[in-house]
Formats: structure tokens, sequence, C-alpha cells
């Protein structure tokens, strides 16, 4: 197959889902692989491996560049991407998708470009305190710079956003609402339409972090009503050092570019530059560019999918992992809201997680330990790290029932 | 991959469940905080150094079992040195958790103050992800040492 033509539809066969990913195929530490870590980075289908080698073995060279035969293969390879991701968050124009490099880059773009030209010393940025590393270290970048002021709305206790404390926080002073659309350590699904709707009537824009999101929630930015959406492609079956930050039109037209060089000009002359217009404005260097064929094949791959079916899986897969993690003696989980999905945070009395991690991987089980760049989350309940096993499009059964077993070898050598 | 009871020996969980040395204990002269960005561990080392020996070490903090096992068996290791021999016994064992060298079976390394107190800890060579735990205590330490004064080190 070519990168750029339509897979045909299945319908959601976990056996035939699986059956795409080779790596799932591999053993590990001599054992079946439970890959339970898809919130860190999920594995490729063929379908993207095999984009990303079809480029470089038959379509690669520059692109925007050349008048030759590679370079025109590779940029409408290349171009085609932006109506894929237009599709996939129903943006309204696909003008309004920005390459970057993932979640990270979309955010620090944001922060360095809306937020450099319009926000000043007294304006406040919010965040909550669920969000990612990348979601706060920007703005407080900015805060030191501009004298803005960055303010926090905290979780409950079983990680849901508290509402309240959001309406109270809201103000005329608030210019932009910065909050994940599911948080990578709780799992919480935030109720990001109805915060554009209150931070809107204030007056504030809002950007959503959509890294956790975007695998599991079905996404469309216009009803939403967000401002700016930002995910990564390395957690949506593609590959690293891929993503998009979506902006809406008028915004991207005001916003200045933030980095400088090749093909995100009109003209340069020494006295003066014409940028070229947005999302080119804001793509400056020879992109990554089998990287976004191969973000376009994850979105293909995942569009393909039984969506209906993909999210009866992942609450069915959510529920048994969370019965069976309860069984387990000495076993709490952090992260409990009636809204949450994919991700399955637990801290054990006996071992720290990462002692629990090695004793897992040594079972074949591969899950995140550590502070999942959320060290505010771990703070609030007073932990250095919880375990997290998250799930993906191709997790099963057989993969929890593999971590309950493991996790008795913990309570074997440290209970 | 090598046995998990080779990481995970009696003598490493009896150390991480009842650690030596544990907790602030004056006087002291010499501190450092240690932290592993990692898993978000944290330790802090204090000493009594006086006349280039160290006369008492302590910490406190939390972390894994491998980390607090290595902290607490390198306070009982190292008490009572000079600064120079502990400098060499955190090379020796620096290289010994990443593989680059052994522990002899000859005397020196056996006897009273050898290194071999230590060869439980070189099971972690195996994890390399795991190869910071057990030296952050170390790390730490020498950076204490170093700085002749209130320092925080962090695991590369």
């Amino acid at each position: 197959m070519t990168a750029a033509e339509p897979m045909n539809k299945v319908t959601f066969d976990i056996a035939r889902v699986r059956a795409d990913f080779p790596i799932l195929a591999e053993k590990v530490r001599g054992k079946r692989l439970a890959f339970l870590d898809s919130a860190a980075s999920a594995q490729k289908p063929k379908q993207v491996i095999e984009a990303i080698v079809h480029t470089y073995t038959h379509e690669y060279a520059n692109v925007h560049r050349g008048v030759h035969y590679l370079s025109e293969r590779a940029t409408v390879a290349y171009n085609a991407v932006r109506a894929k991701v237009q599709k996939l968050i129903n943006a309204r124009d696909e003008n309004e998708i920005v390459f970057t490099s993932g979640t990270t880059d979309s955010i620090n773009l944001v922060a360095q470009t809306f937020g450099r030209a319009t926000l000043k010393a007294g304006d406040e940025v919010l965040v909550t305190e669920m969000e990612h590393h990348s979601n706060i270290v920007p703005w407080q970048m900015l805060r030191d710079e501009k004298g803005i002021t960055l303010t926090v709305v905290p979780f409950r206790d079983d990680g849901s956003l508290d509402m309240d404390a959001f309406r109270a926080k809201l103000s005329e002073k608030t210019r932009l609402v910065a909050v994940t659309q599911v948080s990578n350590a709780l799992g919480t699904i935030n109720p990001v339409q109805d915060i554009c709707r209150l931070a809107h009537a204030a007056g504030a824009r809002v950007l959503v972090d959509g890294a956790q999101g975007i695998p599991h929630l079905h996404t469309d930015v216009q009803a939403m009503g967000a401002d700016f959406y930002a995910f990564s492609g390395h957690k949506l079956y593609g590959p690293t050092g891929t993503g998009a930050l979506w902006a809406r039109a008028e915004l991207l037209d005001a916003m200045p570019p933030w980095k400088g060089g090749g093909d995100m000009i009109r003209s340069v002359t020494f006295a003066h530059t014409d940028f070229a217009e947005p999302p080119h404005k804001f793509e400056a260097g020879t992109p990554n560019i089998a990287g976004v064929i191969g973000m376009g094949a994850g979105i293909d791959w995942f569009l393909s999918l039984d969506r209906d079916g993909l999210d009866a899986h992942e609450a069915e897969l959510l529920a048994y992992g969370t019965e069976r993690l309860a069984e387990v003696p000495g076993l709490k989980m952090i992260g409990t809201a009636a809204e949450k999905c994919a991700v399955m945070s637990f801290v054990l009395d006996c071992a720290h997680p990462h002692d629990i991690g090695t004793i897992l991987d040594a079972e074949g089980v591969a899950v995140r330990t550590g502070h999942h760049c959320a060290q505010p989350v771990m703070e609030h309940f007073d932990i250095a790290a919880t375990v997290r096993p998250s799930l993906g499009a191709y997790s099963c059964r057989e993969d929890i029932d593999q971590l309950v077993v493991a996790l008795g070898k913990v309570r074997e050598m440290f209970g | 991959m090598s046995d998990l009871r080779d990481l995970y020996q009696e003598v490493i969980l009896d150390h991480s469940k009842h650690p030596r040395n544990f907790g602030h204990r004056e006087p002291t002269n010499r501190d450092a905080k240690g932290h592993n960005p990692l898993c978000g561990d944290q330790l802090r080392i204090f000493a009594l150094v006086e006349d280039g020996r160290i006369k008492d070490i302590t910490f406190e903090g939390r972390g894994c079992a491998i980390s607090v096992a290595s902290a607490s068996m390198m306070t009982e290791m190292l008490k009572g040195r000079t600064e120079a021999e502990a400098d060499e016994i955190f090379r020796r064992f620096h290289a010994v958790v990443t593989g680059e060298e052994e522990i002899g079976d000859d005397e020196a390394e056996q006897g009273e103050g050898g290194l071999d107190k230590l060869r439980v800890l070189a099971g972690v060579r195996d994890y390399p992800m795991r190869v910071k735990c057990a030296t952050l205590a170390w790390h730490t330490l020498k950076s204490a040492l170093d700085a002749k004064g209130a320092e925080t080190v962090v695991t590369e």
C-alpha cells in the first residue's frame, strides 16, 4: 500500500487489532508481553511502520522545495496528513492544523506566540493541579518573563476536578485556561466543554492538552469549544517526534511566528521578511517528513477502527482491571473519579513502585512507574510515585490477568 | 536476565525494611540532598567529618528497596573511614554496579572493611534502569563531602 491510500473499514475485533502490532508477538524476559504502558507511548501498528519504510524506500525527498518527482511525492503525502488531522478532531479548516514535534512543542508554541504577544503583567493563566509538567512549566517560564500570575485549580481526592473552585478562580483577570482533557496520572476525564463555556463567558481563551484524550475520546474541537488543542502522534499509534496544534484560524492569523527559518516565509531580504500564512508561519525548517506521514498512517489506522466497539472494549477493560486490582491486598487506587479512562494508577503498601515495576517486568508486564511528569498530583496524595498500568486499543483481559498474577509475586517477595 | 533473587537478596530486603543509621543524628557538619528525578525519590545524607575522617553518617528520606538498602549499607561501610578511603570505595562501588569491575576473592576484599559486603548490590548491574537507585546515596554523600556544606545532587 502507499501511505496515502485509505484502509478498509474493520469491525472491532481484538484479535485482529492485536495482529496489526508486530511487537505484541515478541517475548520479553522470556514471557508473554503484557504491554500496559500505552499512556506513556502507544505501540505501532504495521501500517505505521510500513508507511515510514515506504516513504524512505520509495517516496523520500525534502518537501515544499524541489520540483522533481520524489519531492513532489513526499510533499503530496506529507500535505495529505493535515486533512487527516482535521478529520480526526473535526477542525473547520485544515490550515488550522500546525505540525509540531508533539504536545509539549504545541503548548510551548502557544506560550511563546499567543502568550508572549497578548499576556501582560497582572493577567492570569489558570491551570489545574492535575496537569502534566508540559502544561505547567511553559506557563511558569512565561510568568517569570512577563509577570503574569499562574493560578491552580485543585482536584478532589477522587481525582475529579473541583469545578466549584474553577468557577471561583475564574475572573476577569483570567486570560487563558490551560487544562488537560484526560489526566495522564489519574485517568480523570475533565469536563472540557463546560470549562470552555465558562472560560469564554469570563473572556478567557482555553487550551486543551489532548495528549491522553485523543486516543480514547471522540474529539470534536468545534463542539468542545476550545481555542487551542494540542496532541502527540506517538500516543495515537504514530511515531515519536510528531504532533499537532490546532487553533482557531483567527488566533493563528494574529499570533506572531516563533521559530524563524526556511519554509515559514513568503519572501526574505536583509531589511524585511514577509511571513507565510498559517500554518506554515509556525513550521520553520525541514519538517519531520516521514514522521508526519507515519502519524497520518496512525490516524488512518485509528479511524478505521469501529469506534463504538473500541469504546465499549476499553470501558469494559477498565472496569475489569479496576475490579481485579481491588482484589490485591494492600493495593490503593490513585484516581477514582466517576469519569475516567484508560489509566489505573495505584500504590501498594508493601513495596515501592520501582521495585514493583522491576518485578512486574520480570513477568513480562510493562507498566510505567514514577511520578508520570505530574509531581503536583503525587504531592496531593503525599506519595513519590505510583504504578500506572494503562490501556491501548490492543489491551486485553489476558494483560490484566498477567498483571494481577505478577502482583502476587510482588507480595511474595515484599509482603 | 538473572534471577530476581539476585537483585532482591535477603540482605537487601532486610536493609530496606530496617535501614541502619536512619534519621538525622547530631552533631553533623556535612549534608546534601539527593534526588532521583526518574522516580521522585529524595534522600538526605548527614555526616560528621573531623580531621579528614567520617566520624558519623546518617540518612533520611524515602525510596525504593534498592536505594534505601544501598544508603543503609553505605553508612555502615563508610563510618570511621577517611574521606580518601570513602572516595576510593565510591569509585569501586560505582564500577562494580555498572559492571566495569568485579569484587575480588582475595582477603583484602573479603576481610573486615573489604568491599565484599557490597557484593549483594552488584546484581543491579543487570538492571541498567535501576543503577541510579543504587548509586543515589553515594553520589549524595560525595557531594556532601566535596562541597563541605549543604548541596543538592541529582542523579543523571
